[in-house]
């Protein structure tokens, strides 16, 4: 029995803007939409650097990027050129294989991920893969080998120490994030990222406020934006585990950081705030917009808020968002045994109390430790 | 049966982002947990004692804008202030009072850059810099006003300062005054009670009062564990005694306790502008009249003032020539540095940087 239903019609997912006959088959799709992927994700990243660059300049009073082009719009391309062109440095006690294959496998899967996000009706390049889901939480976490590899291969104690760090939250994170989705997933019935927008007729962030907060957070976390960015901590491990990377290899990583946030953005978009749904707008285009709302709120945050230390990252996660994902999956799971067919929105009022009363009881209960030990 | 792991060294610095200047960590690690640090500088060393053993009693002044480069009144005020005890010159009556304006003036300046510098160091990405340079900014304005420089002022003078006021100046500082007390409310109430900030500086780094004292620790730092020293009034000079300001004194001395101390201080450096504004004579000299090649006669002072980060003292040993026979600088940075050790062992590289920039030390006077 094979859980993936591979063939064409499945797998043809623009069937609405292209002709029954598609010319070349399978193959021939598979390599135009590859391509048409992983191009719309690079500018896609480029838009995203340049809207963090001057939204954080906007919240930080002062004013970004405005020398390349009008209002400095071509600045990703003049940092992606200016980057290419750099010297590749290894250092001397790297472990070279590594050192060179980490940045491949820290991108592949982050790319990966689009291959089922529905930019539309069925748009995306395996439509209604019905495990999707299951296929992103899979897939995600991959990239974390490629940074652990890049911090152990550099031979760089900042590297080392950065590249732990991000193996600890990224394990501890995984579970409550899962835990959120798995949420979502009892309401709708279904893993395919394309079926949970088709049966998001009211917008999840509402019939689940919690799990969205535990999923956005936790994500944060799991890409490492701020206030969870330990891994490059500027302040104290100066570039965290890409600190011996240069040249095209570090590209790679800035890129793999933008994508993760872009996924992240797409999926939160996907799951809570009913995807390509919307009036008027063609899809993409809502698409789109709500994933530079959500990327909006991921710049907000970072400049915001300082950065957590590893044991109240720690605390976090084991000791509030843990129980409260587990309270809130708990209470879905009746919920959608208990009520009646198409009364969903009954859900608002019982998960909006839940959450509010969840927050406070656990923030009252939870104490970060002070963090110091006896040597 | 606990898992054994073996520490490793590791060198924070000299070239560093959080290390504010070429200062150098050599610390010992076991994971995250800061096991052992010895602290290593002078790759700021300029050998500015020795300089000022060949220069004249005036040219001293430019070198020592060059000690704490980010408060350079505080420290002109500083040596002048020295050379006046020495010698026995009187400074006019306006003149103090321009002197305690631009050393007020400085010292918000100054707790400007390190309270966002400070919330940097706990890893927020420079918004709060940002925010805080933004009203530095007018200060210095203001000094451009006076001084014609930005960074380095050498605007005070043996006997007074080297010109007066301009008519702009204190027009402007009355605005600068207006705003900036609505703005450090603004700052307060943003930073104060932030979840993350005081997870992350609450009860870390504490520094006990007696060990504050036997490390002979000054300013802000001292003060943050509960000693009420203040040199202003301590050993008043200049006319600090003729202001009402409230000496800012914190509990436990955690990093926390450092940063309010410094937020409060700002509160009282605008509460002394506004009385200084009030009094400050509309007309006079501003520098009593003291020969261009100036001698002081035979002897040795040691004379010390409240500089932003503590007591800044200067030692000088006259022999009636034209420069002194020695010129000892007691710098407050380093000597509050002598107690980073023992608040940092213990606490995760992350606290480490939060610890130290709560000190909060300027490598020029570390090194001179």
């Amino acid at each position: 029995m094979t859980i993936i239903d591979l063939n064409i019609s499945n797998l043809v997912s623009l069937q609405k803007g292209l002709p029954p006959d598609w010319p070349g088959g399978f193959w021939w799709h598979f390599l135009v939409f590859t391509s048409i992927v992983i191009n719309a994700v690079l500018i896609l990243v480029m838009a995203f650097i340049y809207v963090e660059r001057r939204g954080l300049g906007r919240m930080q009073s002062r004013l970004g990027p405005n020398r390349t082009g009008p209002q400095g719009i071509f600045q990703p391309v003049a940092d992606a050129l200016k980057v290419l062109l750099k010297e590749d440095i290894v250092p001397d006690s790297a472990d070279k294989v590594v050192h060179w294959l980490a940045p491949l496998i820290a991108f592949a899967p982050t790319l990966m991920i689009f291959a089922v996000i529905p930019f539309g009706n069925g748009w995306s390049l395996i439509g209604d893969l019905n495990i999707g889901m299951l296929y992103v939480v899979s897939i995600a976490s991959v990239s974390t080998l490629g940074v652990f590899m890049a911090g152990w291969a550099s031979s760089n104690k900042y590297s080392l120490l950065g590249a732990m760090r991000d193996v600890a939250s990224v394990i501890s994170y995984e579970i409550p994030l899962v835990l959120a989705v798995a949420s979502v997933v009892l309401i709708t019935g279904s893993l395919s990222l394309n079926q949970i927008v088709q049966n998001q007729d009211i917008p999840f962030i509402l019939l689940q406020p919690l799990g969205f907060l535990i999923f956005f957070m936790a994500g944060c976390a799991e890409i490492n934006r701020s206030p969870f960015d330990l891994l490059e901590a500027d302040s104290e491990l100066v570039a965290g585990f890409h600190t011996e990377y240069s040249g095209m290899k570090f590209a790679m990583f800035y890129l793999v950081e933008y994508a993760e946030a872009l996924a992240l953005s797409a999926l939160i978009s996907t799951l809570f705030l009913s995807g390509w749904r919307g009036p008027l707008l063609p899809p993409w285009l809502w698409f789109v917009g709500k994933i530079f709302f959500v990327f909006s709120v991921m710049i907000w945050t970072r400049a915001t808020l300082p950065r957590v230390r590893i044991d109240q990252l720690m605390t976090f996660t084991w000791k509030f968002m843990l129980p409260l994902a587990l309270i809130n999956l708990l209470v879905t799971a009746v919920e959608v045994l208990a009520l009646p067919e198409n009364s969903l929105w009954l859900m608002i009022p019982v998960n909006f109390a839940l959450t509010v009363a969840l927050i406070l009881i656990g923030s009252k209960s939870l104490t970060v430790g002070r963090g110091r030990v006896e040597v | 049966m606990p898992i054994k792991t073996e520490p490793f060294v590791l060198n924070l610095g000299p070239v560093h982002p959080s290390t504010h200047g070429v200062f150098r960590m050599r610390v010992v690690l076991d994971g995250e947990v800061v096991v052992d640090m010895e602290p290593v500088f002078g790759y700021l060393h300029r050998g500015i004692e020795k300089l000022a053993e060949e220069r004249t009693y005036t040219g001293i002044i430019p070198l020592t804008d060059r000690l704490d480069y980010i408060a350079s009144m505080s420290n002109n005020l500083a040596y002048v202030t020295a050379v006046e005890k020495l010698a026995g010159v009187k400074v006019p009556e306006r003149a103090e009072y321009i002197r305690v304006i631009m050393a007020e003036l400085q010292r918000i300046a100054t707790f400007l850059i390190v309270v966002g510098a400070f919330v940097n160091d706990c890893g927020a990405y420079f918004t709060p810099f940002m925010y805080m340079f933004r009203e530095r900014e007018k200060i210095i304005d203001l000094f451009e006003m006076v001084s014609g420089q930005r960074l380095t002022y050498n605007y005070m003078r043996i006997g007074g300062v080297s010109q007066d006021l301009p008519e702009e100046f204190l027009p402007a500082m009355d605005k600068f005054i207006e705003q900036m007390t609505g703005y450090v409310d603004e700052f307060d109430t943003l930073l104060m009670e932030n979840e993350i900030l005081l997870a992350r500086s609450k009860g870390v780094g504490i520094l006990p009062k007696e060990k504050a004292i036997n490390c002979s620790i000054s300013g802000p730092v001292l003060r943050a564990s509960g000693v009420k020293w203040d040199i202003r009034r301590a050993d008043p000079y200049s006319i600090y005694d003729r202001f009402e300001f409230d000496i800012q004194t914190g509990t436990i001395g955690d990093a926390y306790d450092r940063y309010r101390v410094r937020v409060g201080e700002i509160r009282q450096s605008l509460r002394i502008l506004r009385q200084a504004r009030q009094q400050i004579p509309a007309g006079g000299p501003v520098k009593s009249k003291v020969p261009n090649l100036f001698h002081p006669p035979v002897g040795d002072v040691y004379s010390r003032i409240e500089t932003p980060k503590g007591e800044l003292g200067f030692y000088l040993v006259s022999d009636n020539s034209i420069s002194p026979y020695r010129c000892h600088i007691r710098p407050p940075s380093l000597i509050n540095l002598t107690a980073l050790r023992d608040m940092i062992i213990g606490w995760k590289v992350a606290d480490l940087f939060v610890i130290f920039g709560s000190i909060d030390v300027t490598m020029g006077e570390v090194d001179r």
